[in-house]
């Protein structure tokens, strides 16, 4: 078994295309159960009240902005690395997903800090290192655009990526490292402070978010690679046939 | 050594020189990176004198009184060593409660009364229905516990 066969752009192409309405059709199926779990069977929260019922969104969305970030940076080290094309292509494909999550996270916590803080916005280590991350979701689009040579603008956006990284234990991390308005994790690796329903509820949702993640950069991966191998046999073989 | 070799040793380098960079420099800002105050800093004179800066604590419980115009409340921050005397005037949060987290910005003035201009409710990481909020509460378990919402104290700890 060859398993670098999938490594290349024109077998990649057709996997994508066949993965991507399962991943896009269970990312639905989790949704759907998701949201029921958290908005009708989970417990109104003792202090909040219904207003807490924003975590069902707020949460994935947050966990995926950074995950999103990781597997990017991921990619972008093997574009540096090993100079594949695949991997640049996919680091471009989830950017743009990344970027998405870390907007409604930061939008429905605005939403949710008005009714419980009092405010929608402060600047606490918190909130103000997840709108440095979109800032770097930004930079890598604008920065990979940025070159005549899709090639070049490659490398210098993963070089981008890669420093970014410094920003992701910063964001996980700030809630303990400093006072923040921010509360701090209600689910770590050594356990949970969250009633189980709930629980079950936002990680169902978080599974729902990662499946549409990976649909919908599986689904611009293969626009971005019938771009970039226009010229290649297989594209126009695609085209004619 | 190959190229790619060498490539992947300056990215892991880099990274953790960049790591470590940050890591220096966050320490060194630790003190302009932290939200707020605490009651015993502000009582320690720890606490910018000219501007307005940020306090945070619980409000202590039965220190709530609400003036006559009902916009103006007076309360006390503690942190359990120390609290401190606010003045506030304007809506607060729903969240606001005796017993639970506040942040308050503003100054400490001559008499040692920290006048607020906003007030921001605090709230911890527990999510449960009131009825396990109640039992907790009941068993005398630290989870239900009004602490401060988790800076670095045992018990806002996940169990």
């Amino acid at each position: 078994m060859n398993w670098f066969y999938f490594s290349s752009p024109s077998t990649f192409y057709g996997l994508a295309g066949r993965l991507a309405p399962w991943l896009f059709a269970l990312a639905a199926v989790t949704a759907a159960w998701g949201l029921y779990l958290g908005l009708l069977v989970a417990p109104t929260d003792a202090q909040q009240g219904e207003v807490y019922r924003v975590i069902f969104i707020h949460v994935p969305t947050a966990w995926m902005s950074m995950f999103l970030y990781f597997v990017m940076a991921c990619y972008c080290g093997l574009t540096l690395v090993f100079n594949t094309r695949l991997s640049a292509m996919m680091a471009r494909a989830i950017a743009p997903t990344g970027a998405l999550f870390t907007a409604v996270a930061l939008w429905t916590g605005s939403f949710w800090g008005k009714p419980t803080w009092g405010t929608y916005w402060v600047w606490d280590a918190r909130l103000t290192s997840e709108l440095v991350l979109l800032f770097l979701y930004f930079g890598f689009i604008a920065l990979s655009n940025a070159f005549e040579d899709p090639r070049r603008g490659d490398r210098a956006a993963a070089l981008l990526a890669i420093i970014g990284v410094v920003n992701l234990p910063i964001i996980y991390f700030s809630v303990q490292w400093w006072n923040t308005l921010h509360q701090g994790s209600s689910v770590s690796f050594k356990g949970t402070s969250m009633h189980v329903t709930m629980l079950t509820g936002m990680l169902v949702m978080s599974f729902s978010a990662w499946f549409y993640a990976a649909g919908a950069a599986l689904v611009r991966v293969r626009s971005i690679i019938l771009e970039r191998e226009r010229r290649a046999h297989w594209v126009r073989e695609l085209k004619e046939g | 050594m190959k190229p790619r070799t060498k490539r992947a040793i300056a990215i892991v380098g880099g990274l953790a020189a960049l790591g470590i960079a940050a890591a220096l420099v966050l320490n060194a800002f630790q003190s302009n990176l932290v939200f707020f105050f605490t009651p015993t800093q502000v009582a320690k004179n720890e606490v910018p004198k000219d501007r307005t800066f940020r306090m945070g604590g619980l409000v202590e419980p039965g220190s709530l009184v609400r003036q006559k115009d009902a916009l103006t409340v007076n309360f006390k921050i503690t942190d359990g060593a120390q609290s401190i005397p606010v003045v506030y005037t304007g809506i607060l949060p729903d969240l606001f409660k005796e017993g639970k987290g506040v942040v308050a910005q503003g100054k400490v003035h001559g008499d040692g009364m920290f006048k607020a201009s906003e007030v921001l409710a605090k709230h911890d990481e527990n999510y449960m229905p009131p009825e396990a909020a109640e039992a907790l509460k009941q068993a005398g378990h630290p989870m239900a516990k009004e602490n401060f919402a988790g800076q670095g104290q045992a018990g806002a700890k996940p169990r």
